[in-house]
């Protein structure tokens, strides 16, 4: 209970400090005329206008935004939003439990077979190394071509594709982490490939799991994002940033979704590390 | 759980390599033969060992001490088949080094306890008796009994690293010993023990030992843990590893505090220092 309070007192302060900072930089700007004082030189963001046009607005009227009809119609950005925020939602679920299987069972692959890690890790670093920005639009199209898969589904092998990487190499890693008298002891009594994954080798890779997973959980959330700024379909959160950000009069809106987009990144974190927290409980024996 | 005793397979009589309920008569559990163990490529090779042969007779205690890097642990893992020698042959039983590990006739301590963290104490001494496919209840009973020989009854159900260092290698020994190895390797368990605790694990152990009556391989450092715990001494010199000397302990048992200060007690461990420090020499 103590905890959870220190917790929320330092998210609130988070908080608060954020918006003080956003605030003060705003009424700063503004003060100086957007210009390095003494000088000519204009400040990094410059602060102009207000409402809709505004090109750095208040915070509390970013967050005003969202009980604002969003687009001439009754609905509310807010309402709008929530909708498109479960569309992302299910593509970033897919793609990071598809990610984090396809990245598990890859360590597994490569701790059972040198040759395979020799033969296919190459491809797997060259496949991080290609800027993904770059063939978002390619990977995502090419999914959507396959009749039988729902449209979201491009953009969920998107973010699995982010997602396996880290998985694979803490995978590997913690599949190696295991003791050599421990590897060696289940030598001296005989076990299976399978008995000593299992009993010995998954266990000692656990917390190496979640530490793939922590890393996979917000790159899943960037690869749903811009997976949907990159596909047609314009559904989801990166497609209402899409939408928004191509009309110059949408500024809160903008704001707002981006807004919605960060909290959608943090709070996929904080399930995994909320779940972290319970295994480790039972793992470590520490659960009342 | 209906399951008889008899298909615990491992843990009933096992043929001729078990230890059988006849007292130890001398017939070799264990041959090495001619083992010699090199590391590494042909010219900076390291020979390890160099024409090892031992008979380590059926329900014997022996123990290895040399100095340092002379190739005990070699030794050892080369017997439990953990690596493969060079030249020779180990046998168990009339089987191979590598046949006896596949029948799951090793138990192995090593230095550090290694045991799971993740598995309760009871679990850990569970796990040889789960990989051999024994029943829950069973294999239940089994660990608590297992713990109640090591004096831990009451800790199984905490997390090994809520145990001291002593009472962890406790609980190695007790899941080495758990599914009635015929032969227990053990490589320095207590080195990182004080050494009052050491005495008084080697109490225990010399108690746990006259009561299974498995035949045990013991490495170690100190003189009169070997002088004390063993029937038989290997004493072993460096570079390359040979055996320099044997030695029989001829300590009556029930061996106790008296054992130690008896002065044939400390003629032996003089004779074996006396062995040790000509080694050096070598
Ligand atoms: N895996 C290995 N690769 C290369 N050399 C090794 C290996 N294992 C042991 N050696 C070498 O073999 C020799 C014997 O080592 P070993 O560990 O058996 O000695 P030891 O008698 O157990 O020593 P200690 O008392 O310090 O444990 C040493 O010179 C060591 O460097
Ligand atoms: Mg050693």
């Amino acid at each position: 209970m103590n905890q959870r309070r220190r917790v929320t007192l330092n998210v609130a302060g988070v908080l608060v400090l954020l918006v003080a900072l956003w605030e003060g930089y705003r009424a700063a700007a503004l003060a100086l005329g957007n210009t390095w004082p003494g000088t000519g030189v204009s400040l990094p963001i410059v602060v102009r206008g207000s409402g809709n046009a505004a090109q750095f607005p208040h915070t509390w009227e970013i967050v005003a935004a969202f009980w604002r009809p969003y687009r001439g119609g009754g609905e509310l950005l807010g309402t709008f939003l929530l909708g498109e925020l479960a569309y992302t939602m299910r593509e970033v679920a897919v793609g990071f439990v598809l990610g984090v299987l396809l990245g598990f069972l890859l360590g597994v692959l490569f701790r059972h077979s040198p040759l395979a890690e020799r033969g296919l890790m190459p491809y797997v670093i060259a496949s991080q190394t290609v800027p993904f920005i770059a063939f978002a639009p390619i990977l995502v199209v090419s999914v959507n071509q396959v009749d039988f898969l729902p449209v979201w589904m491009g953009v969920a092998v998107l973010s699995m594709y982010l997602v396996f990487f880290p998985m694979t190499i803490n995978t590997l890693r913690g599949l190696r982490a295991a003791p050599a008298t421990a590897e060696e002891l289940m030598r001296s009594l005989a076990v299976s490939w399978w008995t000593r994954l299992w009993k010995l080798r998954v266990p000692a890779a656990v917390p190496f799991l979640f530490v793939g997973m922590k890393i996979g959980a917000t790159a899943a959330v960037v690869g749903a994002i811009v997976g949907e700024i990159s596909a047609p379909s314009s559904a989801g959160i990166g497609g209402a940033i899409f939408a928004f950000g191509r009309v110059s009069n949408n500024s809160l809106q903008l704001f707002a979704t981006t807004l919605v987009a960060g909290a959608l990144g943090i709070v996929t974190y904080l399930i995994v590390v909320l779940a972290e927290r319970r295994v480790m409980r039972v793992y470590e024996g520490t659960g009342s | 759980m209906t399951t008889s005793e008899d298909q615990r397979a491992p843990l009933a009589d096992g043929g001729p390599s078990s230890p059988s309920a006849e007292p130890a008569d001398g017939r070799p559990l264990v041959s090495v033969r001619g083992v010699t163990k090199r590391f590494g490529a042909d010219t900076d090779a390291v020979t390890a060992l160099s024409d090892v042969s031992l008979d380590v007779p059926d329900g014997a205690f022996w123990s290895l001490i040399g100095p340092s890097g002379c190739g005990k642990s070699t030794l050892l893992r080369v017997m439990g088949d953990l690596i493969a020698p060079t030249e020779g042959s180990v046998t168990v039983g009339g089987r191979s080094a590598a046949e006896a590990r596949k029948a799951r006739d090793y138990g192995m301590v090593f230095q550090k306890p290694t045991l799971f963290n993740w598995r309760t104490v009871r679990r850990n001494v569970e796990l040889p008796l789960e990989v051999l496919g024994m029943p829950k209840e069973q294999r239940r009973e089994r660990a608590m009994a297992m713990l109640e020989l090591v004096e831990l009854g009451e800790f199984g159900n905490k997390r090994p690293a809520q145990l001291s260092g002593g009472m962890q290698q406790r609980v190695a020994i007790a899941r080495a010993l758990s599914f009635e190895p015929s032969l227990l390797l053990m490589d320095e368990p207590f080195g990182a023990l004080d050494e009052i605790t050491r005495e008084r694990m080697n109490d225990e152990l010399l108690r746990i030992w006259q009561r299974l009556k498995t035949t045990v391989v013991f490495v170690t450092h100190s003189i009169p843990e070997a002088v004390f715990l063993s029937s038989h001494i290997v004493v072993m010199s460096p570079r390359p590893g040979r055996v320099l000397r044997e030695i029989d302990v001829d300590l009556p048992h029930p061996r106790d505090e008296s054992t130690r200060e008896s002065a044939r007690y400390f003629e032996l461990v003089t004779e074996v220092r006396e062995t040790l420090r000509e080694a050096q020499q070598l």
